[in-house]
């Protein structure tokens, strides 16, 4: 009998070590955006409400004057003649509320916005920590750090921040995701570390196999991706609510008001979940493709219809409906995003669900 | 009227409208050209038929492909999966299936009736895919008709106003018309448009693939549903126990069980043999998970056909040997320790490895030996004698359990009672892993007692009155379970999946858009020229790529003085933009 590879303990409680440190920045960096958001509401903003309120009050084609009305003017910006170039006028989907999106949580407060960029620069801080952890442990045990839910949800949490802190590199307006995303994070972490904890360990044979990385890095990635969907789909319900009490004369709270001014409009927020949801379906797709050919050769059969391919397939299809959604009329918009809720709902039961009350081929050691 | 949007009847709230304008005015204006953009199927509330049969048909057909059905067809069919997720499913635990039919008495007869021990071959679960893909079918048919129509014609023509478009530029020329149209046609073919000049202006279009790539995608899952049906009518799943040395030939006689698809035929097997070298298992020595295993390997040798070349290797837990077809997997292990049988003279009557079933994690294992035939006992009668086998492969004595505490050979053990009589062997298929003790007498101790004894790798248990001896012998064997599947068809349902994301991919990520310019002389002389953009849906890069192009076509048209002076912006004559 061979020996095997004894798993590094050392290693391992320095990985340990740097999640809990994580967390620690991740609850300041919950505080910074606190702060934010603290700060942005002593600015009125109040730009839904102002636009809405023209919209309500002028006539029925005001908002197609407002479009038409700069369009027949010839514009030409930049002063250089490289850059000079027509300006291309842009009229939003006619039908839609001509909203502009919000300034964001700090509400064009200058001390709010400050807190803001020392959130976001946490954030990142936390997030190095945190991968830091994550290889720390994958050192530890010599394999990919996958291999039970603790395992994995210390590499979602890292996923869905780096997916966020990518999204603000390329320069999206994602700022306002944060304070939303880091509660989860902490959530995702405290479980984690509480609940989930699991002693670093080797893999039982079932699991030796280059379709673990592959399978299991494109379903976390996929699960962080479908999240800020998901968070921006809630976020766009709410504001949508919003947008539809303004336009017909309601009165919406002081605190929603505060809150949901700052956010994008609704029709970004829609729009962005859908990107977001859209550009990982394929990837969602590869996964359990990948997860077939896998247990293709692990099990003997690529569908075995065991209750995580099942709800795999679930989500998928779930997923699919929210797109067929968007592209059928009387569908578009809130149904969509309900769907679009489901569908994660799913995702989330496949992960938590099925790992904890339904017991299939996919349970491994310590859950 | 055909299901699939047309250029003839443009109407609010069409599927591809989100980028035209809803009020009728404005859809006047997009016409054609904004309606067309997609081949989706139109999701009109097509009218209460008419005329008869035909008409109750055709209405029927219309909902069935409509985008809305196909939506409620997927949502039922993921709500559908569910069931078969949470109850246990016969065709995959089928011990689950029987425990849960113990516990629930009333149930199970209803689960039984809606088919809900399997699901996924149950009449409603296949009536809404079969639905959904004969939607799919109506759907795909008339779209890729409508897009084959699209692909020879041309581009359509620029809507009246493009100013009510969701991108729009204008600016005014020294330019003639022509020569910005030229201009403009060049351009948007260098750029990879399919353009051309209707009228007063140039139409262009771009983006095909992602119409390409969501036929191929929905035709993908056609094939990826066809190869799964097939492979499951013409599979052929069978297993089979070896212990170390044993050999296997693929043919139905050699399985120890044997399952097949409604379609299979035995000579469908593919033909091959395999003798098991040695398997070997590695398992975690310490920390918590001591005992968790790590490596199973089996060595093996095959030949292909029947008269292939022999050829060595190994069989892993994810690493199946492949063989056309066929794949052969290592499903299971246990300890087979070799026993040899005695009789009253010393004559061996029984030498073999008896494999044994594990019953837990350390691979405590039970088993029987079977002394058919070739015993006869002290009085000279002939009889058969069998053997209840208990073993297990670490022996703690401090565990105050039989039960075996590690699952490597590290104190192996054997238990065994003793019996002769008539093993009812007979009597037709007997489960070789138990005995049938009906016409079977316990051997006794001196005491009166049943007989049994722990024997170590060597021992040998005398049974009572000169009636003959088992000894467990020093080699212990250990046994592999393979499991041979075959399953026509997965290359296809593997190609079929690709194709899928590939569509998909195409689909999700190119826009296919339009981009209009028109040039018409002003009514003071001076070109206007107008561009315009439409997208398939609201997207910021349709009025990037207009920014880009107006950009280029300003170069080679520059402004002229705008005719209002009352504008802010006066015009700047670029540097050696002149003319
Ligand atoms: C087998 C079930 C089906 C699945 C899993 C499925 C899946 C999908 C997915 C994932 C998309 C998004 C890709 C894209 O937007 O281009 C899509 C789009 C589409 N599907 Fe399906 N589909 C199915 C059946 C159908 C049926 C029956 C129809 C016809 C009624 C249909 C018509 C369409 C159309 C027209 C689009 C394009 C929507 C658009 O242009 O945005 N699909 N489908």
């Amino acid at each position: 009998m061979t020996l095997a590879a004894a798993t590094n303990e050392h290693l391992a409680s320095i990985s340990n070590t740097l999640i809990y440190s994580s967390m620690a920045v991740y609850t300041l960096a919950f505080f910074a955006y606190i702060a934010e958001w603290l700060f942005g509401s002593r600015s009125k903003v109040g730009r839904t409400a102002a636009a809405l309120t023209v919209d309500s009050a002028g006539s029925a084609d005001s908002a197609a004057q407002k479009a038409s009305g700069p369009a027949v003017t010839v514009k030409r910006a930049g002063g250089t003649a490289v850059l000079e170039r027509p300006k291309v006028v842009v009229r939003s989907t006619s039908g839609a509320r001509d909203v502009p999106d919000g300034p964001g949580a700090h509400g064009g407060d200058a001390q709010g916005d400050l807190y803001g960029r020392i959130a976001v620069s946490l954030t990142a801080l936390a997030f190095v920590v945190e991968l830091c952890g994550v290889v720390a442990r994958a050192a530890s045990v010599e394999r990919a750090p996958w291999g039970n839910m603790y395992e994995f949800n210390i590499t979602f949490s890292t996923v869905a921040v780096g997916v966020y802190l990518g999204l603000l590199a390329l320069k999206k307006n994602v700022r306002w995701l944060g304070l939303f995303l880091i509660t989860s994070v902490l959530l995702d972490l405290g479980l984690a570390v509480t609940v989930l904890y699991t002693a670093s360990d080797q893999l039982v044979p079932a699991l030796h196999s280059y379709w673990l990385y592959i399978h299991v890095s494109t379903a976390i990635f996929c699960g962080a991706v479908f999240y800020v969907g998901a968070v921006a789909t809630v976020l766009y319900l709410f504001k949508d609510s919003y947008e539809h009490k303004l336009q017909t004369g309601g009165k919406p709270g002081g605190f929603a008001t505060s809150v949901l001014e700052r956010l994008p409009a609704s029709a970004s927020l829609d729009k962005f979940a859908y990107r977001v949801n859209a550009a990982v379906f394929p990837l969602w797709t590869f996964t359990i493709i990948a997860g077939a050919i896998w247990a293709g050769d692990a099990w003997g059969r690529y569908w075995n219809w065991d209750p995580k391919e099942t709800w795999s397939f679930i989500t998928w299809v779930a997923y699919a409906g929210y797109l067929h959604a968007r592209a059928t009329a009387g569908w578009k918009g809130r149904k969509a995003a309900y769907l679009a809720m489901l569908a994660f709902g799913c995702w989330l039961f496949n992960y938590y669900g099925v790992n904890i009350f339904v017991s299939g081929k996919h349970s491994y050691a310590g859950v | 009227m055909s299901k699939t949007t047309t250029d003839k009847a443009p109407g609010p709230d069409t599927a591809s409208a989100s980028a035209s304008a809803s009020t009728e005015a404005e859809d006047q204006d997009l016409g054609a050209a904004g309606s067309q953009l997609s081949t989706a199927p139109r999701d009109e509330i097509a009218s209460v038929p008419g005329l008869g049969v035909i008409g109750w048909a055709r209405w029927f057909w219309r909902q069935l492909t409509s985008m809305r059905v196909a939506l409620l067809l997927l949502l039922l069919l993921s709500l559908a999966a569910i069931p078969g997720s949470l109850i246990p499913q016969s065709g995959n635990d089928a011990m689950k299936v029987d425990a849960f039919r113990k516990v629930h008495t009333t149930l199970a007869p209803v689960y039984d009736k809606l088919g809900l021990f399997h699901v996924y071959s149950s009449v409603w679960f296949s009536a809404i895919y079969i639905l959904l893909f004969v939607s799919l079918i109506g759907c795909i048919i008339p779209r890729t008709w409508q897009f084959v129509g699209q692909l020879r014609g041309r581009p359509p023509g620029a809507p009246g106003r493009l100013n009510r478009l969701p991108a729009h530029t204008t600016w005014r020329t020294d330019a003639a018309p022509e020569e910005v149209r030229e201009a403009a046609l060049a351009l948007l073919k260098k750029r990879r448009f399919r353009a051309h000049v209707a009228g007063d202006a140039v139409a262009a279009e771009k983006g095909y693939l992602r119409e390409v790539g969501n036929l191929v995608f929905h035709v993908s899952l056609i094939v990826l549903l066809v190869a799964f049906a097939w492979g499951q009518m013409y599979k052929s799943d069978g297993t089979k126990l070896m212990v170390e040395g044993d050999g296997f030939s693929n043919a139905l006689p050699m399985y120890d069980d044997f399952k097949s698809g409604s379609m299979f035929q035995n000579d469908d097997l593919v033909p091959y043999s395999f003798d098991l070298k040695d398997f070997r298992a590695t398992y975690e020595i310490n920390g918590p998970n001591r005992g968790t295993a790590r490596t199973f390997t089996a060595r093996i040798r095959y030949s292909e056909g029947a008269y292939g070349k022999q050829k060595s290797t190994t069989i892993k837990v994810n690493e199946p040997l492949k063989i056309g077809d066929a794949k052969v997997y290592l499903v299971s292990h246990g300890y087979a320790p070799v026993i040899t049988v005695r009789d009253g003279k010393g004559t061996v009557v029984f030498h073999d490895a008896v494999p044994l079933l594990p019953l837990d994690g350390n691979i405590t294992s039970n088993g029987v030996v079977k002394v058919m035939d070739g015993y006869r006992n002290p009085e000279g009668h002939k009889e058969q004698l069998g053997f209840q086998a208990f073993f297990v492969p670490t022996f703690n004595p401090k565990a105050g359990t039989m039960l075996s505490q590690f699952p490597a050979l590290v104190n192996p053990l054997l238990a065994v009672n003793a019996y002769h009589g008539d093993l009812g062997v007979d009597t037709g298929s007997q489960n070789v892993y138990q005995l049938d003790k009906t016409h079977m007498k316990a051997y006794k101790d001196a005491k009166g007692q049943l007989l049994k004894k722990l024997l170590r790798p060597g021992d040998t248990l005398k049974l009572p009155n000169g009636a003959g001896s088992i000894t467990f012998e020093k080699d212990i064997k250990e046994w592999a379970g393979f499991e041979m599947v075959q399953e026509p068809g997965s290359a296809w349902a593997l190609g079929g999946a690709l194709a899928a994301i590939f569509g998909l991919a195409c689909s999700l990520f190119i826009q296919r858009r339009r981009v209009w310019v028109r040039a018409l002389p002003g009514p003071d002389g001076v070109t206007v020229v107008e561009m315009a953009g439409l997208g398939r849906s609201e997207s910021a890069k349709v009025p990037e790529e207009l920014g880009d192009l107006a950009a280029i076509l300003y170069e080679q048209a520059p402004g002229a003085p705008d005719a209002e002076d009352d504008t802010p912006e006066t015009h700047v004559v670029p540097e050696g933009a002149e003319k």
